[in-house]
């Protein structure tokens, strides 16, 4: 049998966009053929996961999700220290929940202050997460961008409605933009562009796909991802070169199935070992999609998918 | 390898007779090299030339069947390497293992969790289709018992493991009528193994160390006479199986090489050292190319996502999933909740029904039959306008159900306000909110008076 292994051929690669800044700044993208093809050209940086932080004790998480963090739950400091220290996250995402005007509509002045002091107790790069409300988070992200002159955040998300405020912030104050559109590689290229005329430079752009959980839609960001990446590698599309960042914790954990309590739905199991399932298996599969940067909760979920990443590109 | 139209005009009469219904041999040959005819169309082919253009226009991946009746599984007859480009023909079957060396209770245990792993979900029914059952004591007697036992205690679709073809005839014999699969032949046992499939015409798996030999010997069992395939490249390190998946998938369909055009089966259950990465590795199969995926044991757990995230993976991405239109009662809602309307794509459905769970308000969801189309979609297709939906809402029954006459429409169809209001004269229109997040806040202040 004459054979030889098929390889794709590639032209494009992703950019090496490095987060936060100093000895524990994190490199991610770089990679030169489709996600986690080690055997078809280079992966130099493992796919990283950052934990996510909120800032405002939350009160619809299931239990299995509060347990590992409930003697910090409500002190978001104390939180992220604990994710570096306990759990060894290579980033922490703060997400800015309080600020939803639909909510507890906290304002900018005390929203930046927060994040300051977070970003103060921590080593690791910090990533700074909005509510999507354009005004809310116009006023909000640059209070913060400005306040937090010198960490080189990852703020976010920065939409076609906000990109030229947030990302004139961004630009100012020497942060990295997490460009967000809703599930479309069109809308994703139109915003790189549109975030390049503004003048961020390439090394301060990752993206969002907007990504939903197993059972809720994941499957169209995991399908936009892997055209994305097509585009991107073998058809050299500059304009979506960069890497992806998934925010994907929350979209797990506030569904039904992550949330009924074993009594209540026993054909599903455990609800613990259920919910650390489904926000692993998520973001499993954006892996194979072809994630850079997986925003994640659960320590145990995270655990498990760091052994993945190390036995796929380690 | 598939042919080009200018091929298969030289295997066709080139009489020009225009019995297919083309007036020429070589616009018939096109249309076959495109997949847009029949060859059967065609009254005077030679039976010669027949068999090799079937030959030629084969599936790349063989698709076949593991099992009879109900729990009978489809797998391979995969075309493409992405799904958008296309779509995933038959979703991962799944397997759980049982050794011959298990306790009878724990047997029974088992089957009978086996059986009441079913969940419903946007109209669909998701279950897992196969036991694996595996010859540990090396004692055919002792593995004809098992197989005989869930023969018959259960339905599933069967897969028999063991090298030795003694022990796997002894074990097709408990079953011969349920065409399981054969696992597996190796190039030490490949005859005997060959001769025992064939006989019984059952599929058979091939497993040798790597892609290169395992193509041989499907070659080897191909010119046995056997057609159903499946194959094992006997990688067991996550990162070698990842590889092997996609080399293999990549040379039956960029390549078209045919002693790798078979449904893959991946053994998760001995990749992990326990269930929780089991099922992570089993999930990396689902997406990656795995066509039969075989884990330790089913648990509601790990076996629930899995399966959700294969119907995901294998929904058509030209078609969305929809959901049945009707009346949805969440929360045990009464004749003073609040009905609200929203389109069928599943997606609108699990969001909008979610966030009315999370409101912890009991509310009677209406859900109108769009064709699969989101809110907006529908609204732009003139689905989702007051002239369709008020007929909808007259004979859903809702009337009958609650005291009010309020119905609370999605904030983006906030125009068709006016006209249902029209349309349906005792009914006052409100309109909700426009993100289904915000469904919780405006459901906590809605009042029915």
């Amino acid at each position: 049998m004459a054979f030889e292994v098929p390889k794709n051929t590639y032209n494009g690669k992703i950019r090496e966009i490095t987060l936060g800044s100093g000895p524990s700044a994190l490199k991610i993208g770089g990679e030169t053929s489709y996600p986690l093809y080690i055997f078809e050209g280079a992966v130099p940086n493992k796919v990283k996961i950052a934990m996510e932080v909120w800032d405002t004790k939350p009160d619809d998480w299931p239990e299995a999700a509060l347990e590992p963090f409930a003697d910090v739950i409500a002190d978001p400091v104390a939180w992220a220290k604990k994710c570096v220290d306990a759990y060894g996250a290579e980033a922490i995402c703060l997400q800015l929940v309080s600020t939803d005007p639909n909510g507890a509509n906290r304002g900018a002045d005390e929203a930046a202050a927060l994040v300051k002091k977070v970003a103060d107790a921590i080593s690791v790069p910090l990533i700074v997460w909005g509510t999507a409300n354009h005004d809310k988070d116009t006023e909000v992200l640059r209070k913060v961008a400005e306040v937090c002159q010198g960490k080189t955040l990852a703020i976010g998300p920065v939409e076609e409605g906000d990109h030229k405020k947030i990302g004139a912030a961004a630009i100012g104050y020497n942060h990295t933009v997490v460009a967000s559109t809703p599930i479309d590689i069109n809308l994703a290229k139109q915003l790189n562009i549109l975030l390049g005329n503004l003048g961020v430079s390439d090394d301060r752009i990752v993206m969002d796909p907007t990504v939903s959980s197993l059972g809720y839609g994941i499957e169209y960001c995991y399908s936009v991802m892997e055209r994305v990446r097509q585009a991107a590698l073998t058809q050299n599309d500059e304009r979506l070169q960069f890497p992806f960042i998934c925010n994907i914790s929350r979209e797990v954990w506030k569904t039904k199935e992550a949330k009924q309590p074993t009594a209540e739905a026993p054909e599903l199991g455990d609800a613990a070992r259920r919910g650390i399932l489904m926000e692993a298996i998520s973001a499993t599969l954006l892996l194979v999609a072809g994630a850079d940067l997986i925003i994640m909760r659960h320590p145990e979920a995270i655990k498990l998918v760091r052994e993945v990443v190390n036995d796929l590109t380690g | 390898m598939a042919l080009t139209g200018i091929q298969i005009f030289k295997l066709l009469p080139k009489t020009n007779c225009g019995e297919c219904g083309v007036p020429t041999c070589l616009a018939f040959a096109m249309n076959l090299a495109a997949g847009k005819a029949e060859l059967t169309r065609c009254p005077h082919v030679t039976a010669e030339a027949s068999a090799e253009l079937a030959e030629a226009s084969a599936p790349p991946i063989r698709p076949l069947t593991i099992g009879t009746g109900d729990r009978a599984v489809k797998v391979g007859g995969e075309t493409v390497l992405f799904r958008h480009e296309k779509r995933f023909e038959n979703p991962t079957a799944l397997a759980m293992l049982i050794s011959d060396t298990i306790a009878d209770s724990e047997l029974a245990a088992k089957l009978e969790r086996a059986k009441n792993l079913i969940y419903e979900r946007v109209g669909l029914t998701l279950r897992p289709e196969l036991l694996a059952l595996k010859c540990q004591s090396g004692d055919a007697a002792k593995f004809a018992a098992l197989v005989d036992k869930v023969a018959r205690g259960s339905d599933f679709s069967l897969i028999l493991m063991s090298d030795n073809p003694d022990v796997l005839a002894a074990g097709l014999k408990a079953c011969a009528d349920r065409r399981p699969l054969l696992y597996a032949a190796t190039p030490e046992n490949a005859d005997k193994v060959a001769a025992l499939a064939k006989e019984a015409g059952c599929p058979v798996a091939a497993k040798a160390p790597g892609i290169e030999e395992l193509g041989n010997l499907t070659e080897k069992l191909t010119q046995a006479g056997i057609k159903d395939i499946v194959i094992d490249s006997s990688s067991r390190k996550v990162k070698d199986v990842f590889a092997d998946q996609v080399h293999i998938r990549m040379s039956a369909l960029v390549k078209k090489f045919r002693p790798l055009g078979f449904p893959t089966i991946v053994f998760a259950c001995e990749m992990a050292d326990n269930p929780m990465k089991e099922a992570l590795v089993a999930a990396l199969a689902v997406a990656k190319y795995g066509a039969i995926v075989v884990l330790s044991d089913f648990q509601g757990e790990s076996l629930f996502p899995l399966l959700v995230a294969r119907m995901n993976l294998f929904t058509d991405p030209q078609r969305p999933l929809a959901t049945t239109e009707g009346i949805y009662e969440i929360g045990n809602p009464n004749e003073n909740s609040p009905v609200l309307l929203t389109s069928n794509f599943s997606l609108t459905y699990f969001l909008v029904s979610g966030e009315i769970e999370n409101s912890k308000v009991p509310s009677y969801l209406l859900v109108k039959d769009t064709e699969g189309l989101s809110v907006m979609t529908a609204w732009a297709a003139g689905k989702f306008v007051a002239d369709a939906i008020a007929p909808f809402v007259k004979k859903s029954g809702i009337a009958d159900k609650v005291k009010h006459r309020k119905l609370i429409i999605p904030g983006y169809i906030a125009s068709e306000s006016g006209g249902l209001e029209e349309e349906l004269a005792d009914w006052q229109v409100q309109v909700g909110p426009r993100e289904g997040a915000h469904i919780p806040a405006y459901l906590k202040a809605w009042k029915d008076a």
